[in-house]
This record gives C-alpha cells, structure tokens and sequence, in this order.
C-alpha cells in the first residue's frame, strides 16, 4: 500500500465555503438565512431608508447650529441654537454668572470621583476617604459662605448641578438607611421586622411623586412653629426615603443569598449580632449585590427628574424653561433630544459598568 | 444545684430574649415618640392656620372642570365625584397602557433573541435608549411633538380614512351606539370564561388519555365568534359615527386628547422596553437542553413552546413583571405634569383649592397603596399557580 504524501499547498489552496466566508458569509448568516429572515431584512432596510435619511438631513446637514432665533425659525433643519446659545443656563440654571466656575469644578470633583470608583483597581481604603472629602468640598463650592467664597443662595441652585446633588446625596445618605432597614426586615424581634415592613411596603407602593407632595406641602406642617426648611432639602428628604426602601430591597436580596453556615460559623467562634453583620456578612452580601446598587442609582439618577413637579430648578426644568420662552418657541424637540442624549449617557455608562462588574465579581461560581 | 448556679450567671441583660424586648421597646417609644412630636406640631399648625381636619370637604361643590371623564361630571358634581373621575382616568390610562406595553414589550423582547443581525441590534438600541431616559422627560417629548409637529384643526392629517390627526389629538370613526354592544361584551366575557374552562377540560383529557386538543383555535373561535353572532342577530348594526370638522372643531367620531397620547405613549414605550429584558431574561433562562430533550421526544415546535419552554419561563418572568405592571400604574402619576386629569392631578387640584393637604396627600397614598396591594395579591395568587411543585 502506497501512502500518498499528504500536499499541504494543495489544502492551503482550498478555500472555505463561500456561506461562512468574508463580508458575504456574514450577510448571508446573519440576514438572509431562510425567506423569513429575507423578508424581513428588506422590510426593516426599506423602513430605514425612508426614514434615515430624511432625519440625518434634519439634525445634521441642513441644522443650524449657532445662530440667533429668528434665523432659525427660517432654517428648515433642526435649529441646535437653541441648545447652544442657553447651555449654561440650562446646565447651571440661576447660579450666578461670574460664579459658574464653582458648580463647574464641584462637578468635575464628582466626574473624577466616579471615574475612580468605576475602576476596580482604585478599589482602596483612600478612595473611601476620598469620597466624605469630595462630597464636603462639592458642597462648599456649591453653597460659598467661608474661605472667602460668596455665599450663595440654594434658591439659585439648578441645572446639572442639582440633579446630580438630589442623586448621589440622595443614595449616599439613603445606604445606611437601606441596610438598617434589610436588616430591620430580617431580624427575628417582630416588632422590628413589621415596623421595617410596613416602611418599606408603604414607600414602595406609592409613587414618588406623591412623597415629593408630602414633603412639599406637608413637611413644613410637621416642623414647630418659625423652622422651616428650604424646597431643595424637603425633595431631598423625600428622594432618601424612597430610595431607602428600594435599597433596602436590594440590599435583602444579598442577606438572603448568604449562606447559612456563615452565620453559623460566626455564632460559633462566640460574635455577637453587631459583630457578625459587620464582620462576616454584611461585607460578603453588600459585595454580592453591587451592581443592582448601580440600578438603583440609575433610576435615583432619572427620578430626581420628577422634582420638576414640585416647581425646583433641575436640569429638566432648565431646559423646559428656555423653550418656554416666547423667542425659542417651537424648538422642544432639539432641546428635548438634548437632555435626553445627556440622561442616556450617564445612565447608559453606570448601566454597562455595572453589566461590566458583575461579570468581573461573578468569579466564585462553580 | 448546679442548675441554679448557672441561671444566677445569666444576668437579664446577657439573656437574649429579654434582651429582644427591651430593644423592641425602645424602638418603639422613639417611633412613637417622633410620631408624637409630628402630629402634635401639625395639630398646632393646623390651629393656627385655622384648617379643619377630616374629610368633610369630599359633599362640597368641586367647582373645577376635568378635561375628559369617563361617567359624566360637571363643575357643579362634589370634590368625590371630581376624585372618582380622576381614579377612573388613572384606570383607563394605566388598563390600557399595561395591555399595549405587554404586548410591545413581548415583541421586542422576542425581536432581541432573533437570529437576524439587524432585529436584534434594532431591539438592542430600543431598549438601551427607552430605558436610560426619564419618563418623565418622554412625556414632555412627546407631549411637545404632539403640539409643535401636528397640524391645526383646520389642516389635520388624515392617514386613514375615518381618522384624523391634529393638534388637538386624534379623532377617529367610532361605531354609533346600540343596545347590541352591551350584549356582545357580555358575550366576549362568556367567551373568556368558555375558553378557560376548555382549556383546563382539555388539559384534563390531556393528561388521562394522551388525546390533544386545539384549545388555543377554539379559544379564539369561541371569543371572538359569540360576539360576532351577537352582532349578527342583532341584525349587523354597522352605523359608524364618522367625525366631520364643523367650525372650528370635530363633531362626532372617538376623540383622544394629546394629553393622553402623550401619557399612554410614554408609559407604554418607556415600560416595554423593561418588559423586553424580563421576557429576554426569562426565555434564556431556560436551559437549552430543555428544548433538545423536548425534541428528542419528537414533539412539535409549538408543543415544546407550551409545554416545555412557556410553563418555566413564565415562573421567572412573573415577579420582576408584576413590578414593572406596578411601576407603570404608578409612574401614571406623572400625568399632572402634562395636564391629562389622573387621580393624582384631580387631588393636587383639590388641596390648591380647599387647603386639605394632609387628607389629600394620604388619599392619593392609600389609593396607590390600594392598587399595589390588589395588583401584588392578584399577581403572588398567579405565580403560586405557575410554581414549581417540588417533592
């Protein structure tokens, strides 16, 4: 028996199946397997075809990006002035002027802090430090009064500032609330555990809007006679409560998913119940639930949306205000697109963080 | 002897059940003791403005218009009735926003696990995008896009015959009234209650002697055909009340304000795109040798959605669903920012006007609270249902 040299040019030289290959195997694979498939890849390419060209002449060519109203009630495209020639009103809102710069910087000090925290290598003791420092600092930038700042008034607080203050204060001081809550609803007093559920069922079954109305008509009915508090610190009251209870939730997720012998082992080297939760499992469960925290945040991030019912200044409110002005009238859609593209990106990146993080803490599974 | 030596040990402050009650006491003589200071401050308060207490106010004369009304209303009806009006409009907006987003969100959720690139990226931008912008911001969206890019009355669009579209919302043909609608609704309720009891008929022939039934076609016969008999022996009634512009409005025809468009368009499409994921997540959960086991069994594509694949993935699907239905009746509040007339604005309006604040506030909360409790009752009864039965 004769063995046949086995040509490797020969088989280099034979070529892959032309449905798996290149630009065309992709198409065919991935729009046109079968007549369904066909279809209705040729029903959505038309779709977009009547309608993408058409807007990006809209918002792109035929726009009008830094010109005065009257030019743009001429333009047939999308008039982005309108954007433009308020943005620092809109991000800023009342905030004095020639101070514009303190605001600005008590963001940048946020944008750099969660640029860290993002970062699970930054993960260190400092950056716990970090974070007291620069939500005191932000504060002072904002509110002026000592280091020589001017003090200014929170009735001119609004824009950006303020929607990202009612967030991250919000979840910051709603945390501990949540946790003493979850722990309240799984403890074994009765008492405790119907008081906690009872809090968190109320808060969860209305809606926040209805809170808002509580601390704004209501709150000040509940304080004695000649103490009253500002509107940003009543809506501020109501977003902790609410993102409490949600936290709270999450945060029973985690306690629930600890093992039971953690527990056990920790009643058996002789810890008493503070010292178990802090040492043994709060530190595991709050790990485990980190990234639907990140939800959390997120939707605190688009529910202070809604204090533009009770009439503050946020950054909706900015930007509705300027298209309410009789010379900007009629350019809602380019504002509107505006804020929303600013809403997404902050929401879109803290959503993929937190998809990203919860592959990367997803490592003690067997 | 040494029994006694150790309950002497044992001081009252290290036993942990006398432990339990003194914390529990504590805790709740500082609850109390802040509810306490709460109420006696408002009391005080109330006093000095000179505001009655209670709910008295609900007989008076509401004296404010509601924009649409679902049972007739007028300004002269009492502040119940307005609030009545203003719970329906919640009903009505959230009923039907919770069918359209089920079905949206089914569709793009489906769309998302296709194999065709270009669905699933289309569903992946939908849901990234609808989900990451406030509601609230959606609403104004398309609240604003209904005023600024929609004709006058005068030049209203007209893409179907018997249906208009302008600036003061939409207005289509709607059949004229007759007595033989009542029946036929009746008869679609019939036909529900039919269906169900086929369906559990057939699933119990099913099981005892193997024998299948095409229960989903015989459903949808019997639903929607002993309305249309109905229909048919009350002689065809087919009058449609076809709008016509007179003036300088329409007369006749279905009218929905742009208030509730905008609403209903907002919730449904900021909701869907949550209900997407849930279905996307539910259908993945299922583990993929569930389906080949099912084929190895040599069932059909629609045997092994119903049998195999829908009974699991609905046990996961379920919760986060319930939630995102809630939200949705909730996130309905939203409503007084753009002016449609829900329980909540009709209530914001009644405390401007009667200064009932405390009583307007804990109405529009326990009315939600009611809502959410039935909803979650109705929905933990379902998924005890749907549950795994594990030995």
């Amino acid at each position: 028996m004769t063995v046949t040299p086995i040509n490797i040019e020969e088989i280099k030289s034979i070529k892959l199946p032309v449905t798996q290959r290149g630009v065309i195997g992709w198409f065919k694979e991935n729009l046109f397997n079968g007549i369904f498939n066909s279809v209705l890849t040729l029903i959505i390419l038309a779709f977009l075809l009547k309608f993408l060209p058409p807007f990006i002449q809209w918002a792109f060519i035929k726009a009008s990006w830094f010109t005065t109203p009257d030019v743009c009630k001429q333009c047939e495209g999308a008039c982005w002035s309108v954007v433009f020639k308020n943005l620092r009103f809109v991000i800023f809102g009342f905030y004095p002027h020639d101070l514009h710069w303190r605001p600005f910087t008590a963001m940048m000090i946020l944008f750099v802090l969660l640029f860290f925290s993002s970062n699970r290598r930054f993960w260190v003791r400092k950056l716990a430090y970090a974070w007291p420092i620069g939500l005191v600092a932000m504060g002072i930038l904002m509110k002026g009064g000592i280091l020589g700042l001017t003090s200014v008034n929170s009735m001119k607080w609004g824009g950006l500032p303020l929607t990202l203050l009612l967030s991250v204060f919000g979840l910051t001081a709603a945390y501990p609330l949540g946790v003493i809550l979850a722990l309240g609803r799984g403890s074994k007093m009765p008492l405790i555990r119907l008081m906690s559920v009872a809090y968190i069922e109320l808060i969860r079954g209305v809606p926040l809007i209805s809170l808002l109305f509580m601390s704004s008509i209501i709150f000040p009915l509940f304080l004695p006679e000649g103490l009253t508090i500002n509107n940003i610190l009543r809506a501020q009251v109501a977003i902790i409560l609410f993102t409490g209870a949600y936290v709270a939730e999450v945060v029973r997720g985690g306690l629930q998913a600890m093992p039971k012998g953690q527990f056990e082992a920790a009643d058996a080297i002789g810890l008493n119940y503070v010292q178990t939760m802090r040492l043994i499992i709060l530190p595991q469960a709050l790990k485990i639930v980190i990234p639907p925290t990140v939800s959390v945040l997120i939707s605190a991030f688009k529910d202070t949306s809604l204090v533009v019912i009770i009439a503050l200044f946020d950054f909706l409110m900015t930007a509705k205000n300027v298209i309410q002005n009789p010379e900007w009238m009629g350019f809602s859609t380019e504002m509107y697109l505006f804020v929303s593209l600013i809403y997404f990106l902050g929401c879109f990146s803290m959503s993929n963080f937190s998809r990203k993080l919860e592959r990367e803490l997803d490592t003690d599974k067997r | 002897m040494k029994n006694s030596i150790l309950e002497e040990k044992v001081p009252f402050w290290l036993d942990p059940d006398k432990r339990a009650i003194a914390y529990q006491a504590l805790t709740v003589i500082m609850v109390g003791l802040l509810a306490w200071y709460l109420i006696s401050n408002t009391l005080a308060n109330l006093e000095r403005q000179n505001i009655a207490s209670g709910f008295g106010f609900m007989d008076k004369e509401a004296g404010f218009e509601i924009g649409e009304s679902l049972i007739p209303y007028s300004a002269a009806d009492s502040y119940a009735r307005a609030l009545v009006v203003g719970i329906l409009n919640t009903l009505k907006v959230s009923v039907l926003g919770i069918a359209l987003c089920l079905v949206l969100g089914v569709f793009v959720g489906i769309s998302r696990l296709s194999d065709n690139w270009l669905v699933k990226k289309l569903a992946g931008i939908y849901i990234e995008v609808m989900q990451n912008i406030p509601i609230l911001l959606q609403l104004f969206f398309w609240y604003a896009l209904f005023y600024e890019a929609l004709p006058p009355v005068k030049q209203a669009l007209n893409p179907f015959p018997g249906m208009y579209l302008c600036n003061r919302g939409v207005i289509m043909a709607a059949p004229v009234s007759h007595p033989a609608h009542v029946y036929m609704f009746i008869a679609f309720g019939l036909g529900i209650v039919g269906a169900l009891i086929l369906k559990s008929w057939a699933w119990r022939r099913l099981t005892s002697s193997g024998k299948d039934f095409p229960v989903f076609w015989t459903s949808l016969g019997i639903i929607i055909g002993l309305p249309f008999l109905i229909w048919l022996l009350f002689g065809a009634p087919h009058t449609m009340d076809v709008p016509k512009l007179k003036g300088f409005n329409f007369k006749g025809g279905l009218m929905l304000s742009p208030e509730f468009i905008a609403l209903l368009l907002g919730l449904v499409i900021y909701t869907s795109a949550f209900v997407a994921e849930i279905v996307r997540a539910g259908i993945q959960a299922i583990d993929r040798g569930q389906t080949e086991a099912a084929m190895s069994l040599g069932l059909k594509k629609s045997l092994i959605l119903n049998l195999v694949i829908l009974p699991q993935a609905l046990r996961v699907i379920i919760p986060p669903l319930t939630s995102q239905m809630l939200n949705l009746l909730k996130n309905s509040s939203l409503a007084i920012a753009i002016g449609y007339p829900d329980f909540v604005s009709v209530a914001n309006t009644t405390i401007n006007i009667t200064g009932q604040s405390i009583e307007g506030v804990a109405l529009i909360m326990g009315c939600y609270l009611m809502f959410s409790l039935t909803t979650s009752l109705f929905m933990n009864w379902y998924n005890k249902k749907s549950q795994l039965v594990e030995r």
